[in-house]
């Protein structure tokens, strides 16, 4: 596959993305990294001849098997995909059609493209077995709904390849999916292309998934392409210096080190800046690069980066420094004790007798895949949701189980801070206004004091006054989380639960999110709990973790002692399965 | 991941009033775990419990509220030998409990009692009205339902072109239009005075049927039609679009599905839901017109009766025909549940 | 951009709000104004019936010669104020319970959506046609049994709308502060419907007028020398060959009136549409 001078652009004239080429020859996989926002899943479409409502493509051509994807018609492009050139969805549930049965979804690729003719089954009982998955006849009568998440990509997966493909466009098919399914599914993935030798394009927003999958690395910022190369180069001599900061940004599982967020956020279509797209946010911005727009200068033979200070970036590093691990707190008494705290919602037990302690200073992670348990858990601590059985003690005393039975004292100590920022912020109300809630209903300071006691809460969470009278809509997520932790801490609590709280972000403000959590432990003595589906975060935050499976606490520990030596084979498997950027 | 800025439609925002799939196991009061058979049983019990109630609204509205209904129909001039007959004839002077027993029990027993103004039972004087509403309504439904539907999804298949912009535009205007009003320029240009191709009035004799009298059915299913085109068009374009906007039908683009398959084998199993829904609703809807059409063109229907039973006061009408009214609107929307559920894999799945 | 203040801002730029309002304008003028413009009195008679155009009757007269013209401006007062109101309680009721049956599910829920089934189960127009045939067609009943039979549509509307916002997290963090349910649905939830709730307003609007003018043409409506459109309607129809003025003058403003409430709600919804859509992506 050969892309050259790939232009996508919006009604209004601006463009999506904007001078794309590169090529994918048979066998290899291309990773395409970017943040939200980046243009990557529109390159991805684009490589089928298709975009979203409202965009199209305006220049560039895009060659598989010297076919001009681009200049055909509309009858011989649909002739092309799904035969020649195939896309595996980034969310399965939605993709696949919700009134028609999995084996009628599969045979449909061969039967509009008049391939198999009289050997179908056959072939879907082929590939279904390629990708692990049953094709009996109940397996074929079921509807979309009636499979997991893991199951539904499989079925994506096969029906991409059901043709023997030239080129394959996977958009980022692993998001949202467990760890361990991930592991599955990028397995199948990489095994399937080196099988059948198609050339592959696996977008995605990770470069663990990347490190662990692909032979060629392409970082795309704001609709540019800014390096691309081969996997070694990329990620371990990179050049531009968007990547760089990237990957010093990322967690990992293997040892604790500083992560340094980007600030600022990436531009959306239409509000890009003059030349380098990246200076505003780049450390070496200097003269010049608002002036002139790189573009890709060759630094090897197969290494190229956008940037005009390619020379300075030779001696900046990708490797963030290492950090000592955290240790365990010596406290005397627990703030918070958990005594065999049961859940369950009708039938499924979510939570079996879990116990566990959390002290002052103190961050302790909660580990664990979907349905672990692990929101529950962290619910049941806030009071959204009350225990079957078990106890919990806060500072002593027993815990009332809801909200609304819970002191004003106590829902003061224990704050909160939700998975989505975008959800957790209510859009009608100002920064101001949002922080100014807890002020007013838990009477804390004089009347006159509101805007300073905001002021400080923002300031604390490493936000500018300035912002108060802006609404969420306007912040970026990081942005938008900083506010919502800036909420929990106006009325200055003991415990502060965290649910996933980067898990909407991107990396480059996960990072940020990561190092004010743990700047508040060590600095305000704090207690937090993180819960986190993530290991890779929990070396870089937490003291000790907890790991949960299916409801069962089946590990406690120091972080790094549970992380480098882990007892029970439970946890074996999540670090296993959990991808890291390594050679 | 890059979202691409499109201006969202308005449109989709009908939808949410209209209900859909979502609301359907919710009429049985919470999705269980109970198999098809009984949910049946309890949406056919719901309806049961709705047209009961229905009927204490009705008897509250016409015989208990009013302070003397025997009055209120014989007018203040009335001599008090004539109130008193109809107090006996129609038991007001029972107690309130006494009197609605006994006339639920007429009405299930099939007693509805005489008419006021004609002095029959009311079975005989509304019989064949109602066969001719019930023809009017058929002839509506038949018209309106592939018209309104199948242009909604062409212009959701063309949309933002020129005819999708124009059949909104025109939507908008004739659906904010009352009923009448469209009627009353129907007649000023189909009868009486630009084109005099059809009769203004519906006259035909009674007992002989609708459909041996085609001009007198053409200008009230006519208006009927074009009233309740515009909704029923918009419901079905928005749904249609929220379909060919979906991550399934871009999916089946990416696979090399022509257009044409898209459209029946993805696009029309998926409508069907939003489409039988948005199909009950609007006739419900369409009841109310029919009143008012059919008075309009003197149709000799339930709405032409009901009209100059309330001008008469002529209580036992009024009551029955309100029933019947109800019962259609509680039987349309059965079917329309009943038919969601037969066609919505994920919803027979979660009754199993 | 917050709030529905800015909303109204936004739609005044689509042109269906401008052409709406221009169009509501002149017919609230007609209805508040005309009776000091008629140039005679509803009763009056200046002709025979069906008279056609004349310089004493620019638009001829009526089926007992009243003078169509002085009809059509003062018989506008009932039709404008009535919708208007029904639509009001509509809102009123609609909002309340569905605000509540939103935020509290369970059983307050069932019982209010079981509560609307039933008000769902007589078409808008009977249910009104019923209660005002032995009581009377009294005014203030009118008004309020439509904004009863209109009240379910918008109940559904703030139900869904209110689910989906108190779902939210933002909720749960009110929650979680010890915030009384009240406040939270008063200032919360509630603002984060407003814009959605002013276009069903003027939805709700352009049914209330269908109601409550095809009532004054059943001849339902409240009983008044004055008469009002949709009564003239029904009156002159039968002189539609002859003197088709006297039906089309109040045709017209009714038309407009309607149609005028259309546009504007089209306005509101594209503009809407249109921040909620920036908002999202």
């Amino acid at each position: 596959m050969t892309v050259r001078d790939l232009r996508v652009e919006l009604r209004s004239g601006e463009d999506v993305v904007d001078q794309i080429g590169f090529d994918v020859a048979p066998g290899e996989i291309l990773g395409v990294v970017g943040e939200s926002g980046s243009g990557k899943t529109t390159v991805g479409t684009a490589l089928l001849g298709h975009t979203r409502s409202g965009a199209e493509i305006t220049s560039g051509s895009v060659e598989i098997e010297g076919t001009d994807i681009l200049r055909l018609d509309p009858r011989q492009l649909s002739g092309m995909r799904g035969r020649v050139v195939t896309y595996v969805p980034q969310d399965p549930a939605s993709a696949l059609n919700p009134a028609l049965r999995i084996g009628s979804q599969l045979r449909e690729v061969m039967r509009v493209h008049d391939a198999y003719s009289g050997e179908r089954d056959a072939r879907i009982e082929q590939i279904l077995a390629d990708v692990r998955l049953p094709s009996d006849r109940d397996f074929l009568r079921r509807y979309p709904h009636e499979l997991s998440g893991g199951q539904q990509q499989r079925v994506a997966i096969a029906m991409a390849f059901m043709l023997q493909p030239t080129a394959i466009v996977l958009d980022e098919p692993t998001t949202g999916l467990d760890v361990t399914t991930q592991a599955h599914v990028l397995e199948t993935v990489r095994r399937l292309c080196a099988e059948h030798q198609v050339a592959a394009i696996y977008i995605t927003h990770d470069l663990a998934v990347v490190s662990a999958l692909a032979q060629r690395v392409m970082v795309m910022y704001a609709g540019r392409i800014v390096e691309i190369g081969d996997r070694e180069q990329v990620l371990f001599e990179p050049r531009h210096p968007y990547t760089q900061q990237l990957l010093r940004a990322i967690p990992s599982v293997k040892e604790r080190t500083r992560l340094d967020l980007i600030p600022g956020a990436a531009p959306s279509p239409g509000h890009r800046p003059s030349g380098c797209s990246y200076r505003t946010r780049c450390p070496l911005a200097a003269e010049g690069c608002a002036e002139i727009t790189p573009g890709l200068e060759g630094i090897g033979p197969a290494h190229a980066a956008a940037c005009l200070r390619l020379e300075e970036t030779k001696a900046g590093t990708y490797k963030a420094p290492t950090l000592p691990d955290l240790t365990e707190v010596e406290s005397p008494a627990p703030l918070v004790s958990l005594e065999s705290v049961e859940f369950a919602y009708g039938d499924n037990q979510v939570l079996d007798s879990v116990s566990l302690d959390v002290h002052q200073a103190e961050c302790v992670a909660v580990v664990g895949e979907s349905g672990s348990g692990k929101t529950t858990l962290s619910r049941i601590l806030a009071g959204l949701l009350a225990p079957a059985a078990g106890q919990v003690r806060f500072d002593g005393e027993a815990l009332p189980s809801t909200a609304r039975s819970r002191s004003p004292e106590l829902l003061k100590s224990i704050q909160y801070v939700f998975q989505n920022p975008y959800g957790s912020l209510n859009p009608r109300k100002s920064v101001g206004e949002i922080l100014s809630l807890p002020v007013a209903q838990f009477g804390i300071g004089s009347r006159g004091q509101t805007r300073d006691i905001v002021a400080a809460a923002l300031d604390e969470v490493g936000l500018s006054e300035d912002m108060i009278d802006n609404y969420p809509q306007e912040l970026s997520g990081g942005e938008r989380q900083r506010v919502a932790i800036a909420r929990a801490l106006v009325g200055q609590p003991k415990l502060l639960i965290c649910d996933e709280v980067t898990s909407a972000l991107d990396v480059s403000a996960q990072a940020g999110i990561v190092s004010l959590l743990r700047k508040l432990v060590d600095e305000s003595g704090l207690a937090i709990i993180f819960v986190t589906h993530d290991l890779a975060l929990v070396r870089s935050i937490a003291d000790r973790c907890a790991v949960l499976e299916k409801g069962t606490m089946v590990e406690t520990g120091a972080s790094s002692l549970v992380i480098d030596h882990p007892s029970h084979r439970y946890t074996r498997e999540l670090i296993a399965d959990t991808p890291v950027v390594n050679r | 991941m890059t979202k691409v800025q499109t201006d969202p439609d308005p449109e989709t925002a009908l939808l949410a009033s209209a209900g859909g799939e979502a609301g359907v196991l919710a009429t049985s009061g919470g999705g269980g775990r109970y198999g098809v058979a009984k949910w049946v049983a309890r949406r056919l019990a719901l309806s049961v419990v709705v047209l009961f109630l229905v009927s204490i609204v009705v008897f509250v509205a016409t015989q208990a509220l009013p302070s003397d209904p025997a009055e209120a129909i014989l007018g203040r001039d009335a001599t008090p030998q004539r109130v008193a007959a109809l107090t006996e004839q129609l038991n007001l002077d029972k107690p309130m409990l006494e009197q609605y027993t006994s006339w639920l029990g007429g009405v299930l027993t099939g007693d509805l009692g005489d008419s006021l103004a004609a002095q029959r039972p009311v079975a005989d004087e509304i019989g064949s009205a109602f066969v001719n509403s019930i023809a009017l309504l058929i002839c509506c439904a038949i018209v309106l339902l592939p018209l309104a539907i199948g242009f909604g999804a062409w212009s959701a298949m063309r949309r933002d072109s020129f005819g999708d912009r124009g059949g909104l535009g025109a939507a908008l205007l004739v659906g904010a239009i009352p009923d009448f009003v469209i009627g009353i320029v129907m007649t000023i240009l189909l009868a009486t005075n630009v084109f005099k191709v059809l009769p203004a009035v519906a006259l035909f004799p009674d007992g002989s049927s609708p459909f041996s009298h085609p001009d007198a059915l053409v200008l009230p299913t006519l208006t009927l039609v074009i009233a309740s085109m515009p909704y029923l068009y918009r419901l079905s374009r928005a749904s249609m679009i929220e379909i060919l906007e979906s991550d399934y039908v871009q999916m089946a683009r990416l696979k090399g599905v022509s257009s044409k398959r898209i459209m029946v084998r993805h696009a029309l199993p998926n409508a069907l839901v939003p489409t039988i829904q948005a199909s009950a609703l609007v006739l419900s809807l369409l009841l109310s017109g029919v009143v008012v059409i059919e008075f309009l063109f003197r149709f000799p229907g339930l709405g032409s009766e009901l009209a100059e039973s309330v001008s008469n006061r002529d209580l036992p009408m009024i009551q029955t025909i309100t029933l019947i009214y109800a019962a259609v609107i509680v039987l349309l929307n059965l079917i329309a549940d009943l038919l969601t559920v037969m066609v919505s894999p994920r919803l027979r799945g979660e009754l199993k | 951009m917050t709030g529905s203040t800015s909303l109204l801002a936004r739609s005044w730029k689509q042109k269906q709000t401008k052409i709406g309002t221009a169009i509501i304008l002149v017919v609230l003028f007609i209805a508040i104004a005309g009776p000091w413009l008629a140039p005679y009195s509803a009763t009056e008679f200046v002709g025979p019936p069906f008279t056609g155009s004349t310089s004493a009757a620019p638009l001829g007269t009526d089926v007992l010669g009243h003078d169509v013209l002085s009809r059509t401006l003062r018989g506008g007062l009932f039709v404008v104020w009535s919708s208007i109101a029904a639509a009001i309680v509509a809102m009123l009721i609609g909002v309340t319970l569905g605000l509540l049956a939103g935020y509290r599910g369970g059983f307050t829920d069932g019982l209010t959506m079981r509560g609307f089934d039933i008000v769902l189960a007589f078409p808008q127009l009977i249910l009104v046609l019923i209660f005002v045939s032995l009581i009377g067609p009294k005014a203030w009943l009118i008004v309020l049994l439509t904004g009863i039979a209109l009240s379910p549509g918008v109940a559904r509307v703030t139900r869904g709308l209110t689910q989906e916002v108190a779902q939210r997290d933002f909720v749960r963090a009110a929650e979680l502060m010890g915030m009384s349910r009240r406040r939270i649905l008063w200032s919360e939830i509630l603002p984060n419907l407003s814009s959605a709730l002013l276009v069903e307003f003027t939805t709700r609007m352009i049914w209330a007028i269908g109601v409550i003018a095809s009532l004054a043409f059943l001849g339902l409506g409240p009983t008044s020398d004055v008469g009002n459109w949709g009564l003239m309607i029904n009156e002159n129809r039968v002189g539609l060959p002859i003197q088709p003025l006297g039906v089309i003058a109040p045709v017209v403003v009714m038309a407009g009136f309607a149609v005028g409430t259309g546009l504007i709600a089209e306005g509101i919804s594209r503009s809407m549409a249109r921040i909620e859509g920036a908002r999202t992506s």
